[in-house]
């Protein structure tokens, strides 16, 4: 095992930022802790390099317990998400750094850098501050800093958060193939789904300080194993329901979803999360088929997105370019939804709270 | 948990010790070098007793002088109020050559010994100066006389009010006021209802500043006053004349009233730092 | 560029009053000082006494930058970085010093360590003189350039993320090694500042000391005293030099910090 994080709490005043997490990183694995701003994901990576303390717990770095070890003894390598490049000093010095104070040889250090300046696609750099470069090569400053102590683990906080859409693609794409390159057991913390997804071999959610579910990018997006998981992976429709006498209706309509999966011997409000491509739209009504009214469609290169309304509640779905055209679409037209798949939560798991935040990352209106 | 055979050891206890040994003794020579004097003339005065701290603020000549510095006050920070705007509108929003090198003599009151300050007026405003010998040619005196002392403060307290505004009017004024030219208001009207409350505070702070400072100046006045009771002796030159002529009584009460009187502008000046946030802070 | 009325009107006035109130008096003393000859300037300003006062004065000026560099910077460090009881409080009282009008910092030093004080009292039976020697000397410009220090100090070290600080860490250096390397170089142009500040305060600095010190001559006497007894005697030539010295040394200081702040602009973002 690379990395081994066991059972760990961290508390900051009255707020509990890590919660018992426990997980694993294999030797040469490139991990991704995701999950919202705020949910302990940066804590825990701390934790992992000894900047942060746990109140409980163990840390166990290539099967030995660092847990009471200062980050220099750790041995580590932490990138930060703003660089924390030494201002003060050149490319070349800040790279030098981890190597100076381990008192190396002058001769291997300028061979090293000079190396890890190749690596990173600097040259010509050297002698710049970190002030007169660009986001990007700062980045990759900071990421040779790292490298040049040769860390037994990388530790990634937010490496791209900080930089503009394309130059964070190209060094995500970049990073992987360094990881791929170098094989160093790696964790990076984002709250970029498509950064996991691309990127990492393995995702750790993390919500509210706690493991929401480890897998790879597939599973996670496949098969979510909560409702927190399900609205935090890809863009989720949100739709209110209630379970009244044995029936499942959609929230203020009296629309009724056909489930025998449910339990419905008890009368409560629930929440179906439904992916936009779970969405089927007709122009006919079938059995099952909500009416619903066409609000808005939108071109969007290789599909089409249409912005409907159920009553009271606003969904999304997409259609493929191809059977968009087959029929036409219009807005303020009458159609016709059936949910392919959905997921079912109970409302009291706090899912206004859930919804809240979807708002806030942009998932729904 | 295969990989884990094991002993639990005790989790890393940050070690507090450089922290408290750090703070202790910063906080012990803060008060030994500050607080204490405070304390040294609190002590004084209340040993001596109320009678005597009225009668010393009572005689005509404390009376006097500490009129002479409100009035002295009052002068220096109506001139460098509207001057010290003056200065920062123009290296603020006007760029002419020289301005660099002008903008650092604002600073050069701040570096220079009052004392110097003073002798430097007596060369220019004395008797035999090259504006003194015309002035005195129309029989007006400045230097031994009240003007001479307004002219010394005016110099010390300068810089303060076009510090303070400067980085404020730097930072928010300009598009502002160009939003307002754009609206049709006219450059007066833009400065009233525009220009003026964006400085607010920073012009505040300055004028808190220059407050201080004209009422505790010493080495400048002493230089140019000639220090005459009852006529050119404000209150820090009646505390320093009290004090060479072993009235310590009198000295120290004077003291503590303008020791107290620093405080409260003090006190004034954190609550409007507060609410400025920006700017120089070096008084 | 074209300059319009109310704009020139506005400068014109700037540059009158910054003319009257301090390109005129200094163009007049300097002309006044040179107007006998340099040899006579000269003379004046190594007159043993006027050496002596001078020397003492920069003596003293650089023993109160040193001891301010560590309490200062110390001060400004545990006031950011630590929590404890009253820390506000103290915060606020840090510019009493500069509040405070100079000649009531003499006489609260004198009620203080004066011979007739408890405290004078018991070290002078000592042997140890504070008030009217040169401890108080000391004492004294300690006190008016405290807060210089720590209060061009304290922003930088608040806006300095810890970040930088905890890549030295992870990258293996050890406390004393990252504040060497990372948190000094990061502070040193406002230490420096401050610390300009302090030696130009403590080189022109006289109404504290002229109640502090006593004034003796060739013992006690320092700079500014010295020139202000040449003018009180009406010895306006014996003033200049040292006046015209001291004005140097101001532009001196005005000029490094300038060049402080620049350089130290190369780093920002």
């Amino acid at each position: 095992m690379g990395i081994v994080v066991r059972d760990i709490y961290k508390r900051f005043g009255g707020f509990i930022a890590v919660d018992g997490v426990s997980f694993d990183v294999r030797e040469g694995e490139l991990v991704a802790l995701l999950g919202p701003s705020g949910s302990g994901k940066s804590t825990i990576l701390r934790i992992i390099a000894g900047l942060e303390i746990p109140d409980r717990g163990e840390i166990y770095l290539k099967r030995e317990n660092v847990t009471a070890l200062s980050p220099r003894q750790r041995k580590v390598g932490f990138v930060f998400q703003h660089y924390a490049l030494f201002k003060h000093m050149t490319v070349e010095k800040n790279i030098a750094f981890g190597l100076e104070v381990q008192k190396r040889k002058r001769k291997d250090i300028e061979e090293k850098v000079r190396e890890l300046i190749r690596l990173v696609k600097l040259e010509g750099y050297e002698g710049h501050y970190p002030s007169q470069l660009s986001g990007g090569q700062r980045q990759r400053v900071a990421l040779a800093r790292t490298l040049a102590t040769e860390p037994s683990v990388l530790l990634l906080d937010e490496p791209f958060g900080a930089l503009d859409a394309k130059v964070r693609d190209n060094l995500a794409k970049w990073l992987k193939e360094l990881h791929v390159k170098l094989n160093i057991t790696s964790v990076f913390v984002t709250h970029d789904q498509n950064e996991a997804i691309e990127i990492s071999d393995k995702i750790v959610v993390i919500n509210r300080g706690k493991v929401e579910q480890i897998g790879t990018a597939k599973d996670v997006y496949e098969h979510p194993n909560s409702k927190f998981v399900a609205s935090f992976i890809g863009n989720v429709n949100v739709v209110d329901a209630v379970i009244k006498n044995g029936l499942i209706f959609i929230k203020d309509t009296d629309f009724e979803i056909i489930d025998r999966d449910i339990d419905v011997s008890v009368d409560r409000d629930i929440v179906l999360l439904v992916r936009p491509e779970d969405i089927l739209v007709e122009k006919d009504s079938k059995q099952e088929g909500f009416p619903c009214m066409i609000q808005d469609v939108h071109y969007r290169g290789s599909f089409y997105e249409f912005n409907l309304c159920m009553g009271d509640t606003y969904i999304r779905s997409v259609k493929d370019k191809d059977d968009f055209l087959g029929k036409k679409w219009e807005k303020n037209q009458k159609a016709f939804v059936v949910f392919k798949q959905y997921k079912i939560f109970d409302a009291s798991e706090g899912h206004w709270e859930i919804r809240e935040k979807l708002r806030q990352l942009g998932y729904i209106e | 948990m295969k990989d884990n055979d094991v002993c639990i050891r005790p989790i890393r206890k940050q070690s507090h010790f450089i922290e408290y040994t750090l703070t202790f003794s910063v906080i012990i020579w803060f008060i030994i070098l500050v607080m204490a004097p405070v304390y040294g003339i609190l002590r004084e005065v209340i040993r001596n007793g109320a009678g005597i701290f009225i009668d010393s603020i009572s005689s005509p000549a404390a009376i006097h002088s500490f009129k002479l510095t409100f009035w002295i006050t009052v002068t220096a920070i109506f001139i460098n109020t509207i001057f010290g705007v003056m200065l920062a509108l123009v290296f603020v929003k006007q760029d002419f050559r020289g301005k660099i090198f002008l903008e650092g003599l604002v600073d050069l009151p701040f570096a220079v010994s009052p004392v110097v300050a003073g002798f430097m007026f007596i060369m220019l405003f004395g008797p035999n100066g090259w504006l003194g010998s015309w002035f005195g040619s129309y029989n007006i005196k400045i230097i031994y006389a009240l003007p001479g002392m307004v002219i010394a403060t005016l110099f010390v307290t300068l810089p303060f009010v076009a510090r303070e505004v400067m980085p404020v009017l730097a930072e928010y004024g300009i598009e502002q006021e160009e939003a307002a030219y754009i609206l049709g208001a006219s450059k007066w009207q833009t400065f009233w209802k525009v220009t003026l409350p964006s400085i607010k505070w920073g012009l505040v702070y300055g004028i808190t500043l220059t407050f201080a400072r004209s009422i505790g100046e010493f080495g400048a006045v002493l230089v140019v006053s000639g220090s005459i009771i009852n006529k050119t002796q404000t209150a820090t030159l009646h505390i320093h004349q009290q004090f060479t002529d072993f009235n310590y009584a009198g000295a120290f009460t004077a003291s503590l009233i303008l020791a107290v009187l620093s405080f409260s502008i003090l006190i004034i000046m954190k609550c409007v730092y507060k609410r400025k946030e920006k700017g120089y802070r070096w008084a | 560029m074209s300059v319009n009325k109310g704009d020139l009107t506005l400068r014109s006035l700037s540059l009158f009053y910054i003319g009257m109130l301090i390109i005129l008096p200094i163009l007049a003393i300097t002309s006044e000082a040179f107007k006998g000859g340099l040899q006579n300037l000269w003379a004046n300003i190594v007159s043993t006494q006027a050496l002596y006062s001078f020397r003492l004065t920069l003596i003293a000026a650089f023993i109160i930058v040193l001891i301010n560099i560590f309490t200062g910077t110390a001060t400004a460090w545990v006031l950011v970085r630590y929590r404890f009881p009253l820390k506000d409080l103290m915060d606020a009282l840090i510019d009493l010093p500069f509040a405070i009008p100079t000649v009531v910092t003499g006489i609260m030093l004198v009620t203080l360590y004066g011979p007739m004080s408890a405290a004078g009292g018991f070290l002078e039976r000592r042997g140890i003189e504070i008030m009217f020697a040169k401890p108080g000397i000391i004492l004294a410009l300690l006190f008016v350039t405290f807060p210089f220090i720590v209060r061009s100090v304290q922003p930088v070290l608040l806006e300095m993320e810890p970040d930088m600080e905890e890549a030295a860490k992870t990258l293996g250096a050890t406390p004393f090694t990252t504040f060497r390397r990372v948190v000094l170089p990061t502070l040193a142009p406002s230490i420096l500042t401050g610390a300009a500040l302090s030696f130009s305060r403590a080189l022109g600095e006289f109404g504290s000391i002229a109640i502090v010190a006593g004034n003796i001559p060739m013992k006690t006497q320092v700079a500014s005293v010295y020139i202000y007894g040449e003018i009180e005697s009406c010895n306006n030539q014996g003033a200049l030099g040292l006046s015209v010295v001291l004005l140097f040394f101001s532009f001196a200081v005005l000029t490094f910090m300038n060049i402080l702040q620049a350089r130290s602009r190369r780093y920002e973002r």
